[in-house]
Order: C-alpha cells, then structure tokens, then sequence
C-alpha cells in the first residue's frame, strides 16, 4: 500500500487529469475513476465503487464533483475530498476563465459569431437526442407514476411557469414516500 | 456586486441539480438569466454551446463563466464554491452512512421519482434553446424561422441519434455549416 502522502498525490494527478480531458460530462467520468481505482490502482473494491457511484448520481450537483467527493472520502476521507475536489475544479476554472476573457472579442468577430450561432442548433440536437434517449428509458419502465411526474412536470414548467425548485422538492417528496410505501409492502 | 447573492444563486443550483448533465441547465437559467439577469438568454445558450465543447460540468463552468462577468475573478470564486458546497455537504454524509450501513434503497427510489421530472424539465430548457436557434432574436413567426437553421438541427439530430456520432464533431460541424451557409450561400 503507497504511503498516505504518495496516495493523496496520486488521488490529485488522476483526479486532475480525468477532469482536464474527460469530454461527455459526468457519466462518463464515473467510469473512468472506476477503471482507474478499481482496475488499475486496485484501491477500492469492485462492488464498492458501483454503489459509490450509484450515490455520486443520485445526489444533487455535478457527477464529475460528487465522483471525486466519493473517492476521495473513501481514501482518504476529508484532506481527500479537499484533494480531489480542488483538483477536479482547476481544468474547468482554468479554461473557462480564459474563455470568459476572450469571450466579447471572439463574439464580435463574425466567423466565431456564426459558428456559435450555427452550433445552437446543434447543442439544441444534443440535447433533443439525451432527452429523447432519457424519455424512452422511462417509457420502457412502465411505471404509471413515472409517466405522469413527466407529463405534468413539464406542463407545469412550461405552460405554467411554476419554478423548477418546487417541481424538484415535489418530487423527492413524492420519492420519500413512494419508497416508504415499497417498502412497507415488501415487509407485508 | 452582491458576493452573497452570487453565493446563494449557485449554493441553490448546486443543491437542486439532480441527475447530472443537462439537469443543471434549466437551474442556471432561472437563476441567473430569468431571476438575476447576469447573463442575456443568448449569452447563457452560448454557455451552454462553450460547455459542450469544453470539459467540465456544466454548473462549475456556469460558476465560473457568471462569476467573472459580475464579479472578477473573486466573483469565480464565490460562485464555484457556492456551486460544489451542497454536493460537498450532502455526498459526505450520504457516503458516511452508507460506508456504515450499505443501504442505498431510499435513495435510489427518490432518484428513480426524479428522474421523470427532470426529463421534462431539461426538454423545457432545451426547447427555448431550440427556438433562439431557429429565430434569433425575432418574434416567432413564419417570416422570421431561420430554415437553414432548422436543416442544420436536423442533420444534427440524425448523425446523434442514428450514425451516433460524437457531440463534439457534430457541433462543430454545426458551426462550420452556418459559415458555409453565410459566407456562400
């Protein structure tokens, strides 16, 4: 076993350098830690690491962020949360404040203008096509609750503009409850 | 500059953002496009353009990109701390307990209730995103649709959902078509 000082570096390396090229979002990062901690570095279990996971993307907040809370708490607790959430925040910090600098001189010179206009309509497809696979994963559950949390969700958000905090607080209501109710009859 | 709000704006996205992805958006534009105005609705659709093509999630780079306008780069600061705080909080103790107990049932049927909600509530953001691509900023009407734009989506939307080819290839293809079409057409 790598003493705590070598393992907290290591933890900060592979946090830091999954953050800085992982392209894809969360989801994919989750599964890049796993390979990198279970696989490769054999730190944590299997198992374990599937239900760390499973809590990194239920909980609220980013999966990249709550991924590395996850690992670094396991290995190291807090000083490894510290560890690997900071190094998990300095590539988008960093890019994103160099974007930001150059962002009113860029959006004025017209062939990055109409790239950006013209790549609208192609995060609007991105984003049509995750929601269209995320949809129909839930179709395929059949569960009337599910259906109707989607339908009036989004009548209440979109005709209604009832502000997505409630429609959120709402629902984990609804999910308290429904999960007590489940369990009850699992008892029975 | 109002540091706290800034705080208190990305604490509350970072809180209710569940889900990952996308599942942040509709948050960031209620709070800081539709409740705080720090950013018109086009600077907040090219936010999400810039995220797509950077990596990172999309709140800390909200938190960063919304900080530096309203507030330098201590404003960054503010706002990514307030954005990663929640998760910090409530991951921690999720993963306390859990390394104690290994229970996760409740958890996952709250996710599972969720899930649905969150869904729509990304399709809701997505559509407004969709509708600036097709009319700018006009009025919607006929006059006013953009048809380039909506070959341009739907090419897209094919090469995503039956060749499935990689996001950022089809983006930036997205861009370059608009060029072309500008320049040349």
């Amino acid at each position: 076993m790598a003493t705590n000082k070598e393992k907290l570096f290591k933890l900060f390396i592979s946090t830091l350098y999954l953050s800085a090229f992982t392209f894809g979002g969360g989801y994919v990062i989750v599964t890049l830690m796993k390979k990198k901690f279970v696989d490769q570095y054999h730190w944590i279990e299997e198992d374990e690491m599937l239900d760390l996971i499973a809590i990194a993307q239920s909980s609220p907040g980013a999966i990249a962020v709550n991924g590395a809370i996850v690992v670094g708490y396991k290995l190291a607790g807090v000083l490894g949360i510290i560890v690997s959430v900071i190094a998990t925040i300095i590539p988008p910090f960093i890019i994103i404040s160099l974007v930001s600098v150059f962002y009113n001189a860029f959006r004025n010179n017209l062939y990055i203008s109409l790239m950006l206009e013209g790549m609208q309509a192609g995060v609007g497809a991105v984003i049509t096509s995750v929601v269209f696979e995320m949809a129909s994963g839930i179709v395929k559950e059949k569960n009337a609750l599910y259906l109707m949390i989607m339908f009036f969700a989004f009548i209440l958000n979109y005709f209604f503009k009832v502000n997505v905090i409630y429609i959120i607080l709402t629902c984990i209501i609804i999910g308290i409850l429904y999960s007590l109710k489940k369990q009850r009859r699992d008892i029975e | 500059m109002n540091y706290f709000q800034l705080f208190l704006s990305f604490l509350t996205i970072g809180a209710f953002s569940f889900g990952g992805g996308y599942a942040a958006m509709p948050l960031i534009q209620n709070q800081v496009v539709d409740l705080h105005h720090w950013l018109s609705f086009y600077e907040f659709s090219d936010l999400v353009t810039i995220s797509q093509m950077t990596p990172g999630p999309i709140a800390v780079n909200s938190a960063t990109f919304v900080g530096i306008k309203v507030g330098g780069i201590f404003g960054a600061f503010v706002a990514t701390i307030g954005c990663i705080l929640p998760s910090c909080l409530i991951v921690t103790i999720i993963a306390y307990f859990y390394l104690k107990y290994r229970h996760l049932k409740m958890l996952q049927d709250v996710l599972n209730v969720l899930r649905p909600a969150v869904v729509s509530l990304i399709a809701v953001a997505g559509v407004s995103i969709i509708l600036a691509a097709f009319f700018g900023e006009n009025r919607i009407a006929l006059y006013s649709l953009k048809l380039h734009m909506v070959i341009i989506f739907a090419v897209c939307l094919y090469l995503l959902t039956v060749k499935k080819t990689n996001p950022i290839i089809v983006m930036v293809m997205a861009g370059v078509l608009n060029v072309i079409y500008n320049m040349f057409i």
